[in-house]
């Protein structure tokens, strides 16, 4: 059955990409639709039956062909099922399913693209074509079969950015992402190379038995020695930056939004920007021996978060708003497995991907009636004009600002996966992580109730006759919206025991082993802890590496330790989302013209979030300019004035000589060629033949 | 059949012999037939080859098929494949078809066109299979003559600068290598390659000229072949031939130079200097694998400013080829794994993207980038077969690219981290200067006016696309067609390598 899902979008991208031509566009793309729908009832019937307590390790493999194999280096197509890849089973087969249903509506007609022109099923044939990268990542046994899917994924991403290849602006965004994924590909790679140096090997259960070696091996890498483990996990971590869009890496992201809103929604949301995360807790074994790693991604993670959400809140552009919103999301996410909490990380993974999806499907609901006006400053009022619209976006705004009821465990699926991971920041000591995201709570809720209010409230601003024309959507875009709704209300408390309940229900559903706490905390270290939290904690993970989808170490007390956090830490998050939501009104509601007046009071700040922190430009100065003028100088000055000119001084000398003996000029020189040659071969028998005798 | 060998490399020859001798005039019918036959010919070569592909047996790590008869002046005439040749003959015998395929539309002086790629197609494949260092380099240094002819009168405008360039280039690496081959001769009394693979070469160091020369003869030997080998890979810094070399060669021409004439060079380095002369390149090879990393990072950074489109795939092929001489310089299982692999699928790669080139060319009679753009408007399958060699450049997972960069990566980082760290930033700029290329060419609107009317691929394009698209797939999703066949031989090389390095270790450190 796993065969059976991970090779049915392939075989739905091969027959709508190549057949349309013979059963027409029609058959095509439904049929890629609905094998799409048949792999996402796949992946939630193997993400419902499977249990982690009936394999050895909580995981079984696959295989299915041999790949690289060179020497020791032993490769093979092979696929793994545990707790994490069938998570990310249901959260990609299920958008992704429904990003096709909603593609019906939202690709029908248009207005890019001229008469008769065929795109639908190209764009239905990317989209299944990601959706089989990606699932290839989540389901690979070794690290470069997930290199192939972290590849596969991102010229998905390339080709979808760039679909609407007519425009400048989408073939320049999509090259920008593939190369800047590139450079985090680079540390990616780098890590693979240094952890097959050291272990032998290349696949996950074969490395997770040796991290407790790798913690203790110095590892020669450039100018000095490091701690394997600690310089290993950075240079994965260097990966996930590029995929996740983080701090340094995160220029792409937004640029990516050229792209069809249903493909931001898919893959620049809910998807392949978590494949970073994904990693991270992939590698949770590693990780739990690279405490300076994980501080680094820790402090990416809460930056990100932080230097993301300053963004969100000056842009006009829905789209880009809403992308800014991912990348700081998405740092949340490396908070929380930075501080050793990878099922929080990966908790906020899955409701962020309904949420996210729906507010980008709402987003392009929203476009797709004001005819792909994307700009809000010409949106407003049009609560009315789409109200069901209105509604999932409400939902999903609901759900990403986190609102809930405190200490009672009832709230949208953002607030109980946030909450999870700002109490994990604190309670892993990451004071800064803690009060980054926090603040960033705060600026989550300014810029989606900005989102809201100057889309759906307030006076109709910009192009009257857009306005009247605006409509609601077709069924086929509002069912995905209903489905992901669902995802956005319940997700959080459904699965909250699971993901961050008591180490005995988090172990059970990642078939971690655990331990009655007591006899784990018999050891002498943890006396005092014990004394603290022994009374109302009964279990503790207790693992070795490999055991279980994640791994968390003997001294990783951060799950029980966020159970206890004081009261003041659980309901801070709360408090700044409330802050953000009065500013918000009060912006945006109560007073229209402040933000102006604002803007115009604190100008270069106001320019410096406009212009996103001035990295582009940063950036274009640093390293693509250089770039060209040192390539420019190689090329004119290295190969052309010293290389060639040396050649051609010599040559002045020696081939008129040459072409002399040959007689002719213009060809001579092949004549020469030969006569040296037939010289050089005679000089060789007459050696031989003198040589032979004397010797 | 006991000279199946000899069968496959003379078929082309005989072609051309018979079209030399039959065929007169320069009519329609004549360029037909000559076009026929010759495509005949090459394809009769690659099936029978296949039966060398059949009947070869992997686990044996000697040479195969092995010929050997007397020659002209007591010379032998001695022929054999072995693990690390066989892939290189079949590579060859692929892909002249094809080019013969691509070169339909020529119009002048077909007859003597198609002889030039019958005759050079024999060399090349006797470079691959010779076992003595007479006939080798009979091979090697005659093959060069077809591609000056085919370089010098189907060429650009500029035809004659460039075979110039090339030719200055190949000779003077040609002389020393000449040179250490008498040397050779006159140590090991023998011409006979698969006993002078035995031979130990003397690695004393010794002093010439004030300079201490470590390895002795045996680094003098290297260096000499290293002058002939690099020229030929072509390596930083006697690279500035090949980007003028592929501009004026016709596109059949530049698939043949970068297909195949390119993997002497490497396969060189694989049959003489690593086995023949292990310490020797133990000592040199950690400024090969500089060299290497100097030219992945070089030549990507010069290829991303190109304005023409042949000379940008040239220089990437430049860097393309510093993977593989760095792959074989970590003289590890995994690189030189890595580094045959890299040439195989650089064979077929290289050769659809200058394949790539022609097509447009064809067409619009210009290679500036700057003439092109929004292709993709009129020729969908064109952008689509471009887009996938263009993935496959960049070493996208799933194509042959990524094997062969990730293999000789892996090697070398086991050997030397800066290299690797150097040579892995060779990923990045790829990515940069490839897709910038395929953007400026063919994403976009079709606003050009004389673009405005192009065709999309014809019938027969497609077919020539067809084998190198299943051939890039099948090596990137079930490399072990390869490595099967190679890796007792690579094995064998290793561990003869290291014994010899290991050995030299003890005998130097014995007499200091």
């Amino acid at each position: 059955m796993e065969t059976i899902l991970l090779f049915t979008p392939m075989v739905g991208a091969v027959i709508c990409g190549f057949g349309h031509k013979y059963i027409g566009e029609k058959a095509a793309t439904v049929t890629a639709t609905s094998l799409l729908f048949l792999t996402s009832l796949l992946s939630w019937i193997v993400f419902a039956t499977f249990d982690p307590a009936m394999h050895e390790g909580g995981y079984y493999t696959k295989t299915i062909l041999t790949w690289i194999q060179s020497g020791t280096l032993d490769t093979s197509w092979q696929f793994r099922v545990d707790r994490l890849t069938t998570i990310m089973l249901i959260v990609i087969t299920t958008v992704s399913s429904l990003v096709h249903l909603y593609s019906f509506g939202y690709m029908d007609k248009d207005p890019q693209w001229k008469e008769g022109e065929s795109y639908k099923p190209r764009f239905f044939a990317y989209l299944s074509f990601f959706t089989f990268a990606m699932l290839m990542l989540v389901t690979s046994d070794n690290l470069v079969q997930m290199f192939f899917g972290w590849e596969g994924v991102g010229v998905a991403s390339y080709l979808l950015i760039g679909f609407y290849y007519r425009k400048p602006s989408a073939g320049a965004a999509a090259m920008k992402a593939f190369v800047v994924n590139r450079v985090g590909d680079f540390g990616f790679a780098l890590g693979i190379f240094g952890l097959f140096f050291l272990t032998g090997s290349i696949n996950f259960s074969d490395i997770f038995s040796e991290v407790t070696s790798l913690a203790d091996t110095q590892l020669a890498f450039l100018w000095r020695e490091w701690n394997a483990a600690n310089v290993l996990a950075f240079l994965l971590f260097i990966g996930a930056m590029g995929k996740s869009a983080q701090l340094l890496l995160h220029t792409w992201l937004p640029d990516a939004m050229e792209g069809p809103t249903p493909v931001s929604a898919l893959i620049h949301a809910a998807t392949m920007v978590t494949a970073g995360v994904f990693l991270v807790c992939r590698m949770s074994p590693l990780m739990e021996v690279a405490p300076e790693a994980t501080a680094f991604i820790t402090v990416i993670g809460a930056t990100t978060a932080f230097f993301a959400a300053t963004i969100g809140l000056v842009q006009t552009d829905i789209k880009r708003v809403i992308a800014y919103s991912t990348c700081s999301q998405l740092g949340y996410m490396f908070v929380a497995a930075g501080v050793g909490m990878y099922s929080a990380a990966m908790f906020h993974l899955l409701t962020h991907a309904f949420f996210k999806a729906m507010l980008f499907l709402g987003a392009g609901s929203v476009i797709h009636a004001m005819h792909h006006e994307q700009d809000m400053t010409n949106y407003g009022g049009l609560r009315d004009k789409i109200p069901l619209t209105f509604w999932a976006m409400m939902i999903g705004t609901l759900a990403i600002t986190g609102v809930g009821i405190p200490f009672t465990g009832i709230g949208f699926a953002g607030f109980i996966s946030k909450d999870a991971i700002i109490e994990s920041a604190y309670a892993g000591g990451s004071i800064y992580g803690f009060w980054m995201l926090v603040i960033a709570a705060a600026m989550t809720s300014f810029y989606s109730w900005r989102l809201m209010f100057l889309t759906f409230y307030g006076k109709r601003r910009g192009d009257k006759h857009t306005h009247e024309h605006a409509h609601e959507s077709p069924m086929v875009m509002l069912i995905p919206l209903g489905v992901l709704a669902l995802g956005a209300v319940f997700s959080g408390m459904v699965w909250y025991g699971s993901f961050f309940g008591h180490a005995d229900q988090v172990g059970k559903f990642y078939g971690i082993p655990v331990a009655e706490a007591s006899a784990h905390h018999g050891d002498t270290d943890h006396d005092e802890e014990n004394a603290e939290h022994g009374g109302e904690h009964h279990y503790a993970f207790a693992g070795q590496p490999g055991e279980g989808a994640l791994y968390m170490a003997p001294d990783n007390h951060v799950l029980e330790d966020a159970h206890a956090v004081n009261f003041w830490v659980k309901v801070s998050p709360f408090i700044a989302m409330l802050l953000g939501f009065g500013l918000a009104y009060l912006f945006y509601i109560a007073k229209p013209d402040l933000p102006k007046r604002l803007a115009k009071q604190q100008e270069p700040l106001y320019l410096f979030l406009k212009n996103k922190w001035y990295f582009d430009e940063l950036y274009d100065k640093v390293f693509v300019k250089p770039a060209l003028s040192i390539g420019r100088f190689l090329w004119k000055k290295g190969d052309g004035k010293t290389i060639d000119g040396f050649l051609n001084g010599l040559a002045l000398g020696i081939i008129p000589f040459l072409t002399r003996l040959a007689g002719r000029a213009q060809s001579g020189f092949i004549f020469t060629y030969a006569f040296w040659m037939v010289m050089g071969i005679a000089a060789l028998v007459t050696w031989m033949s003198i040589g032979g005798g004397t010797h | 059949m006991d000279n199946l060998l000899s069968i496959v490399t003379f078929i082309p020859a005989l072609a051309a012999a018979i079209m030399a001798v039959f065929m007169r005039g320069e009519n329609e019918d004549v360029q037909k037939n000559a076009k026929y036959l010759t495509l005949f010919a090459t394809s009769i070569t690659f099936l029978v080859s296949l039966l060398i592909y059949f009947q070869f047996d992997p686990a044996d790590t000697g040479f195969q098929f092995v010929e050997d008869k007397d020659w002209i002046f007591g010379l032998r005439y001695k022929m054999g494949v072995d693990g690390i040749s066989v892939l290189f003959v079949m590579l060859t015998t692929f892909v002249m078809p094809l080019t013969i395929l691509a070169s339909w539309d020529v119009k002048t002086r077909v007859k003597e066109y198609m002889i030039a790629f019958l005759l050079l197609e024999t060399l090349m494949l006797g470079v691959f299979m010779a076992l003595d260092l007479v006939l080798f380099y009979f091979f090697f240094e005659a093959g060069l003559i077809p591609m000056f002819l085919i370089i010098g009168i189907w060429g650009g405008a500029n035809r004659i600068y460039a075979s110039f360039k090339f030719f200055l280039y190949t000779f003077f690496g040609s002389v020393l290598m000449l040179v250490a081959m008498l040397f050779m001769y006159m140590d090991a009394q023998t011409t006979d390659i698969v006993i002078l693979l035995d031979h130990e070469f003397a690695f004393d160091s010794f002093n010439v000229l004030g300079i201490h020369v470590v390895g002795g003869v045996q680094t003098l030997l290297f260096l000499a072949f290293f002058a002939s080998f690099a020229v030929k890979m072509p390596m930083w810094p006697v690279h500035t031939w090949l980007p003028d070399a592929h501009v004026q060669a016709p596109t059949a021409g530049s698939v043949v130079l970068a297909a195949i004439l390119l993997k002497m060079g490497g396969y060189g380095f694989l049959r003489f200097s690593l086995p023949m002369f292990p310490v020797g390149s133990a000592v040199m090879s950690d400024l090969v694998l500089w060299m290497s990393a100097i030219a992945i990072v070089y030549t990507s950074l010069v290829a991303l400013v190109q304005e023409d489109m042949k000379k940008l795939i040239a220089y990437s092929s430049v860097a393309h080829m510093g993977f593989v001489t760095m792959g074989i310089f970590a003289a590890n299982q995994q690189g030189i794994d890595g580094a045959i692999f890299q040439m195989l699928s650089h064979g077929f790669i290289s050769a659809a993207l200058f394949l790539c080139v022609g097509v447009i060319y064809d067409r619009m009679h210009t290679r500036e980038i700057t003439a092109y753009g929004g292709l993709v408007v009129n020729m969908p399958a064109y952008a689509l077969v471009f887009m996938f060699f263009t993935m496959g450049n960049v070493g996208l997972p799933g194509t042959s690219g990524f094997v062969g960069e990730f293999l000789t990566l892996m090697g070398t980082f086991q050997v030397n981290t800066w290299v690797a760290f150097v040579a892995t930033s060779g990923v990045i700029f790829s990515a940069a200067y490839a897709l910038w290329l395929y953007r400026r060419v063919v994403f976009g609107d079709l606003i050009k006016g004389s673009l405005k009317t192009i065709q999309d691929m014809t019938v027969r394009e497609k077919w020539i696309f067809a084998p190198l698209v299943v051939m890039t797939l099948l090596l990137g999703i079930y490399p072990v067609v390869v490595t099967d066949t190679i890796s007792p031989s690579t094995t064998a090389l290793v561990d003869s390598f290291n014994a010899a390095v290991a050995s030299a270790d003890v005998t130097l450190a014995a007499t200091h």
